[in-house]
């Protein structure tokens, strides 16, 4: 039976939720408010909250001085073409590890992960001059190379979790009746594992829009994605809050609409197999 | 016609206009965001009219950014930028290593005469001059004229740190939140280092005697320090360890600071009306000293270099010789007026009387420039070139460590004394290991 709860639990946790939900949410919405604001209002102090003279000047600013559209596409082809990228490989993957372990499987699962604890900076070097040498700096391809390897642990580490709460009897049935492995993949393990691809899918895409590090370091003018063109609002000498904040919101607002459009299916796939 | 000739002569005709296309050629600039790149970004269209055959991309980043980019870039030779946006701190070490094209070839019409000494001296690498320079700046005294008088001070065109001290005093009003100085207390190499390096020559310190050995644990260095440390603490804003340049910036134009000491091109924010609240209040002093022959005040300049190793040279020149000309001043002049133009890196500019009526800062900036020699900075001799940084390789990490010591002092977490202790250590450990 499930435990009777008194409204004023009820009330306060409600409470106690929204309290945290807009204490995260808050910089977010406060770059957004900034971003209709003069630069003189923006470093206001007291800072007003609503009360001020909206403006989109910042806006129609940031769309002369740059070119948002060629920013947003090379971040809509290296988050999607990393992804797709990386699901291909991480599928069978984890399906051998899930469903066929061997003796070094747990080994080989915690080596992936330990790649992600080596600081990218230190490896910085070598790969911008293999990238010089294969021609590939300043380009999409490169990009998306990158950004699956870097997320690929996640990637896998995500489906294994999934492919484990996923009785093997059931494929070993579908086995039994003469499917191929391809079938057994294709036709029988991925629509039952739907939810936990979707929401790897979604994260992934998320991580590799929001990677700041080789996305900078590895652009210049042409597959620079929406980490650059953020990056060229910032500025230690000139206060530019307010273009800053409406560059951000531009490079935000994609993926902030995915991620609320798409909450059900993250929540669903995180928590996927928390409790039994 | 057989439909094989047609085709062929099709080809040729497709084969000849991408070749007439590919003698376009397409340089890729990177630069920092800042007013006055910026402005020239949006001015291209005048070089591309006057060389045709030139086309000019833009990558704009933010400074930190952009320099381990950059460095990324042409330590490797990759060859993905054919100007580059660099500091007078990269120039010497750059040039040293080969990474530079030089530029001692531009046409006499550039005038490279007519460079400031200063500043053409730390671009200039025996004998051959490594970047040109897009706009220079030093370090000055600005102040609320109101808020002195007020306290019925004066404050003189060259002030000593004493008497910058006791109009701090004067004019510290906590209660209604202004504070007699604000100044860099963020740690970096380019935030409260500058600061400090620039502030520690006027009272006889250094970073390294003749042998590079480090010099924390000199007198000199913790009476900076101490002076730097009771100022802020009585008479600077709360919070003051985690204030750079922009948050000081934001507290001089809302009314909090009586005094702030930094960069001259600081001068065109503080006195523009529609930026700032107290523009018409702002008065201006040369960096303060102690009456040792050298003042606290720094030299900076954003210089436009050329990568060794760019198969562009000549575009990339052409569009160096356009960024830093004269005539680029006067089109600067002519479309935004005189008060938006690049300013600290030609004499010409300080003998024009249109610009000199427009930027009533522009006297101090120029005389802050001269005050300060990136050659010999020092009360005493040192083995190193920079003003408020010291041009070796290692100075990056270096004055970043440092600094966060030093920002920990000013926070309250260490004292003074600890502070200086673990500066010396960790500075005399990392030249060890650079082999010095």
């Amino acid at each position: 039976m499930a435990r009777a709860v008194t409204t004023n639990r009820k009330v306060v946790s409600t409470v106690f939720g929204w309290a945290i939900a807009i204490l995260i949410f808050f910089p977010i919405l406060w770059t957004i408010l900034t971003s209709f604001k003069t630069e003189a209002e923006a470093i206001a102090s007291p800072p007003s909250f609503l009360v001020f003279d909206w403006t989109l000047e910042n806006y129609s600013t940031v769309q002369e001085r740059s070119d948002y559209f060629l920013h947003f596409m090379n971040s809509v082809i290296l988050s999607l073409g990393s992804t797709v990228l990386g699901l291909l490989i991480a599928i069978p993957a984890a399906w051998s590890m899930a469903f066929v372990p061997a003796k070094r499987t747990k080994d080989v699962l915690m080596w992936m992960l330990s790649t992600k604890m080596l600081p990218p900076v230190g490896v910085l070097v070598p790969i911008y001059l293999i990238f010089r040498d294969i021609g590939l700096l300043d380009t999409r391809l490169g990009l998306v190379i990158v950004l699956t390897l870097i997320n690929l642990p996640i990637i896998i580490w995500m489906l294994f979790t999934y492919f484990r709460e996923i009785p093997g009897d059931i494929l070993e049935a579908a086995r039994m009746d003469g499917a191929s492995l391809r079938d057994e993949i294709i036709h029988v393990l991925t629509p039952m594992a739907v939810p936990g691809i979707a929401s790897t899918l979604l994260l992934n895409v998320i991580l590799a829009w929001n990677e700041a590090f080789w996305t900078l370091n590895l652009t210049a003018a042409n597959a620079a994605p929406l980490t650059a063109f953020i990056a060229s609002y910032s500025s230690p000498e000139g206060l530019f809050y307010a273009k800053l904040s409406a560059a951000s919101t531009m490079a935000i607002a994609p993926i902030l609409i995915l991620g609320w459009f798409s909450q059900k299916q993250l929540v669903r796939g995180l928590t996927f197999g928390a409790v039994k | 016609m057989s439909l094989r000739t047609s085709a062929l002569m099709g080809a040729c005709a497709v084969m000849a206009l991408a070749t007439a296309a590919s003698a376009e050629t397409t340089i890729t600039v990177a630069t920092v965001n800042n007013g006055d790149m910026i402005r020239m970004q949006g001015l291209t269209s005048d070089f591309e009219a006057k060389h045709p055959d030139i086309k000019v991309e833009w990558v704009t980043l933010e400074e930190n950014v952009l320099r381990q980019r950059v460095t990324t870039d042409v330590a490797t030779k990759g060859g993905q930028y054919d100007v580059m946006t660099i500091g007078t701190y990269e120039v010497p070490i750059w040039g040293k290593q080969g990474w530079l094209v030089g530029l001692n070839d531009l046409p006499e019409s550039y005038d490279v005469d007519d460079l400031l000494p200063a500043i053409r001296g730390g671009l200039t690498v025996d004998g051959t001059l490594y970047a040109a320079p897009f706009y220079g700046e030093s370090s000055m005294v600005m102040y609320r004229k109101d808020l002195v008088e007020a306290a019925g001070l004066e404050m003189p065109e060259a002030p000593t740190w004493d008497q910058v001290r006791e109009i701090a005093a004067a004019t510290t009003d906590k209660a209604n939140e202004v504070y007699g100085i604000c100044l860099r207390g963020k740690a970096g190499w380019g935030e409260n280092m500058a600061f400090l390096t620039a502030m520690s020559n006027s009272f006889g310190a250094k970073w390294f005697d003749m042998e590079w050995t480090p010099q924390f644990d000199s007198p000199e260095w913790k009476r900076t320090l101490t002076f730097y440390l009771d100022l802020m603490e009585n008479y600077g804003p709360p919070g003051a360890s985690s204030n750079g340049f922009n948050e000081n910036l934001a507290l001089f134009q809302t009314g909090k600071c009586a005094m702030w000491i930094d960069a001259t091109v600081a001068a065109s924010f503080v006195t523009n009306p529609d930026e700032s609240e107290v523009a018409d209040q702002v008065g201006f002093a040369l960096a303060p000293d102690n009456g040792l022959g050298k003042r606290g005040n720094w030299l900076w300049a954003w210089n436009l270099g050329i990568p060794a190793g760019t198969e562009k040279e000549e575009a990339a020149k052409a569009f160096v010789e356009w960024a830093t000309s004269k005539e680029y001043t006067e089109l600067v002049a002519e479309k935004e007026g005189w008060a938006n133009v690049p300013p600290g890196t030609r004499t010409s500019l300080y003998e024009n009387p249109a610009y000199l009526e427009a930027a009533p800062f522009a006297q101090m900036t120029l005389e802050s420039i001269e005050a300060a020699d990136p050659q010999n900075p020092t009360v005493d001799e040192v083995p190193y070139v920079g003003v408020q940084f010291v041009a070796i390789p290692e100075f990056q990490g270096l004055g970043t460590a440092v600094g966060q010591q030093f920002s920990a002092a000013l926070a309250g977490q260490v004292t003074a004394e600890q502070a200086l202790a673990n500066a010396q250590t960790l500075t005399e450990r990392e030249m060890k290991r650079a082999g010095y």
